[in-house]
């Protein structure tokens, strides 16, 4: 077993472990992670408050593991969403080529020149106050999904250009397979590699993303966690520094970040 | 006594002499303003910088004595309002000099004032004086004699007169004169301010020696309040005016001589209700809005000390009303501290309706209680607050969504499409008179935040309101304005338009190598006593 073999075993079972506890979360803690302990706010780990508590004196390790289902189960979802209207349109795009493909190119360089963070505020600005935690959190992700997907476009639409004039596609063509055929048939499976690594780019990318929008107030609603708005309590250098087991979610972020990344399978492998 | 010995003493006295560890005259007094100042026409002052710069370079003819909060004369010796409160007479101190040596005479207040009162102008300082229609007649029958007449009375009128400074209607240097302690020496946008010492300043101390102390006064113009803490730190900077809680309880910790809290100061953080008719939520939700019980329930549902302790650091105060206790002349009272109790607070409101079935909170008509608090995005102290209320109010089954929205989309909706349910904001205060809260309280105020900008008031509470507070405002009785004004205060308390919470402290740092710092309530808070201010010698001899 070489190196990089054991290196992605090991990667694989962090984000297993990392996953199965956000999913079992109600069983590893039987806090909820929004009960306040007023009297001790900002309090260091004890065996009550395994990673101590928050500066509203909430469980940290609870919000921990309840922020973990969301931006887990969420981030991958929106990466997904991403991953299939560049698929979709990149393919194409790639194909066709012609008007369609300059359409197609013209909307991705426009979605790429709109500043994300302008146009997430614009919308939540326009979004209903009287929303759900639940929905708002979906919404968020949703966003992300739908307008994260030109930089996957071009790589998508890139792959399948040079598939375009590639012997089988002609060999097919000449033997009367309508387009959706030869996307569905021929195509795609051909693309399948540069997705997937598209895909798992893009997890990591959208949860840094939603700790940024929650660092501006505009990601997960309180009191729901997630790792975006648990990265808010590191703004203060000063209570970090007293309080170093704030920075659990931090560790926990970079060491699902490198996993996702130590655990993508090199290009050949995915061929 | 031998040379010898004669030689020793001589070198001891010269010791002496030599090292003093007390306070001495002269030195750069460095602190910092948190944007580039606007202008140095103290006439057209409208942002904090500004009005630091015009503290410290202009001179006044009443000052309002920041730690008393009692008006003392200053370039006026004295003063006298007419019976109709239109008209007062100032009498001037004689011998005065601007910084540049220009004579101060009445010809100045009078130039000063026809020049405030200019329309063209838009001064927000000249407004304030607006009483009525008409034109304000200022004469200066006397060098030391000026006499201003307003077309109305203008209620706390010698108050006013502690933010317009005296500008020389005859030195070539125009604004740049003053009379103030300072005068500006030098100006690098977006670096610093300097301002030496006035040679001309009219003030001395009880042994007669001239003030201010300190020869310069250099203000560092840095908008970021980590870095100014930091560099207060290390020493380079003397003084820093406003600090939040938490960086405050971090310094005091680290260095408890230099952290100074003057107590709660005048700015509340609020929270209230939308009762605007223009509202777009359901008529059932407007009417809780509108239901007097379900505000004052919720004001007792919130553990203000709560707030207090945990956002604040327990740098702040559980508000009650309007009025901070601080504010020694005004504040009522009589107001009874505002009490955290939920079981009260679902007495309240089954007596208006509710029906609380130890889960859930629901109307008459079997409506749940939710609704929606917004604050502004990056306020943690608000955000914070929200959702202590969020879990103060689940206690009493209502159910709380906290939004947290950029500043503009919030203003956006508090002040033209009114679609939101409820909101948390501070009401930052520097004036101590009521006069100033006119827009806040009238019913037709722009400012009368929970249902503004009404035709006629919408309940006979606010017509009351509106009744007091034009009453105070035309009088010149300080006993029958300071009446009206408690009674604005009760109805509040009563009515709970705006639901207050609590006070936050004046938290400012000052070095304990200044000497004679005394940090008010008032701003500017710790730099108010600027003239008496003086620098502790360092061990290396000098004062930077």
């Amino acid at each position: 077993m070489s190196a990089k073999s054991i290196l992605r075993a090991v990667s694989c079972s962090v984000l297993f472990a990392v996953f199965a506890a956000g999913l079992f979360a109600g069983y590893l803690t039987h806090y909820s992670y929004a009960l306040q302990f007023r009297e001790v706010p900002n309090a260091a780990p004890s065996a009550l408050h395994p990673l101590g508590t928050d500066s509203l004196g909430r469980d940290l390790f609870a919000r921990l593991l309840y922020g973990t289902r969301i931006s887990l189960l969420l981030a991958p979802a929106a990466a997904l969403l991403a991953t299939l209207i560049a698929g979709v349109f990149g393919g194409l795009a790639g194909l066709a080529g012609g008007w369609c493909e300059k359409v197609v190119l013209a909307a991705a360089d426009l979605s790429m020149a709109l500043p994300l963070l302008f146009v997430l505020l614009a919308l939540r600005a326009l979004m209903p106050l009287d929303v759900s935690p639940v929905i708002s959190v979906v919404a968020t992700f949703l966003m992300l999904g739908a307008l994260g997907w030109p930089s996957s476009l071009r790589v998508a639409w890139a792959a399948a250009r040079e598939l375009r004039n590639s012997d089988f596609l002609l060999l097919a063509r000449a033997g009367g397979s309508a387009p959706g055929r030869i996307l569905m048939k021929h195509v795609l499976p051909h693309l399948r590699p540069v997705l997937f690594a598209q895909f798992w780019i893009s997890i990591p990318l959208f949860i840094l993303t939603e700790a940024t929008l929650s660092m501006l107030g505009l990601g997960v609603m309180e009191p729901l966690p997630s790792w975006g708005n648990l990265l808010k309590g590191l703004e203060n250098f000063s209570a970090v520094r007293a309080n170093p087991w704030m920075l659990a979610p931090l560790v926990l972020l970079v060491v699902v970040v490198i996993s996702f990344q130590l655990a993508l399978p090199a290009e050949g492998e995915l061929a | 006594m031998t040379p010898r010995t004669r030689a020793l003493l001589a070198c001891l006295v010269l010791l002496v002499l030599a090292a003093p560890l007390g306070a001495q005259s002269g030195g750069v007094l460095r602190f910092c303003l948190h944007s580039e100042p606007k202008t140095f026409d103290p006439a057209l002052v409208d942002d904090e910088a500004s009005e630091n710069v015009r503290y410290l370079t202009g001179g006044v003819l009443i000052r309002l004595d920041r730690e008393t909060q009692a008006l003392e004369p200053a370039l006026a010796a004295s003063w006298k309002v007419s019976k109709d409160g239109r008209t007062i007479t100032f009498h001037l101190r004689k011998g005065l000099y601007f910084s540049d040596g220009t004579k101060f005479t009445s010809e100045d207040v009078a130039f000063t004032i026809r020049r405030l009162m200019d329309p063209q102008m838009h001064s927000s300082t000249g407004d304030a004086f607006r009483s009525g229609e008409g034109t304000v007649e200022v004469q200066a029958p006397a060098p030391d004699v000026a006499v201003i007449t307003f077309p109305a009375a203008v209620a706390g009128l010698e108050r006013l007169f502690d933010q317009v400074a005296i500008i020389s209607a005859h030195s070539p240097k125009k604004e740049m004169a003053v009379l103030g302690p300072y005068y500006v020496s030098e100006y690098k946008p977006g670096e610093y301010v300097l301002l030496r010492r006035n040679p001309n300043y009219w003030r001395h101390d009880a042994q007669g020696r001239p003030l201010p102390y300190i020869d310069t006064v250099r203000l560092d113009i840095q908008r970021n309040r980590e870095i100014e803490l930091l560099r207060f730190r290390r020493g380079e900077l003397q003084m820093i005016n406003r600090l939040d809680a938490e960086q405050f309880s971090n310094l005091q910790k680290e260095n408890p001589g230099a952290a100074h809290n003057a107590g709660p100061g005048l700015d509340a953080e609020e929270f209230w209700f939308n009762q605007s008719p223009a509202a777009p939520a359901p008529e059932f939700r407007k009417a809780w809005f509108r239901t007097t019980e379900f505000r004052r329930a919720v004001s007792m549902a919130i553990n203000r000390e709560d707030l207090c302790r945990i956002v604040f650091y327990g740098y702040a105060a559980p508000a009650f009303g309007p009025v901070s206790s601080s504010n020694k002349f005004w504040f009522n009272s009589a107001l009874p501290a505002p009490k955290h109790n939920p079981q009260e607070a679902l007495r309240l409101l089954a007596q208006a309706g509710f029906r609380y079935d130890g889960k859930v909170l629901k109307d008459s008509s079997g409506n749940p209680v939710e609704f929606t608090i917004v604050t502004n995005s990056g306020n943690a102290a608000r955000e914070k607050m929200a959702t202590m209320i969020q879990q103060d109010l689940s206690q009493i089954g209502m159910r709380v969504k906290v939004v947290t929205l950029d500043f503009p989309s919030l203003i956006e909706r508090i002040t033209k499409t009114f679609d939101y349910d409820s909101c948390i904001l501070g009401l930052v205060n520097t004036d101590l008179d009521p006069g100033s809260q006119m827009t806040v309280w009238l019913s037709s105020g722009e400012n009368h935040q929970w249902n503004p900008s009404q035709k006629t008031p919408a309940t006979a509470w606010e017509a009351e309101i509106d009744k007091l507070m034009r009453e105070q405002a035309s009088s010149l009785n300080e006993k029958l304005r300071k009446a009206a004004f408690d009674r604005v205060q009760q109805i509040v308390a009563e009515q709970q338009p705006f639901i207050y919470l609590v006070n936050k402290d004046v938290l400012t740092a000052v070095s304990p190598m200044v000497e004679g710092a005394a940090p008010a309530v008032l701003n500017p808070q710790v730099f108010w006593n600027i003239e008496t201010l003086r620098l502790k010698v360092p061990e290396n001899g000098g004062t930077e």
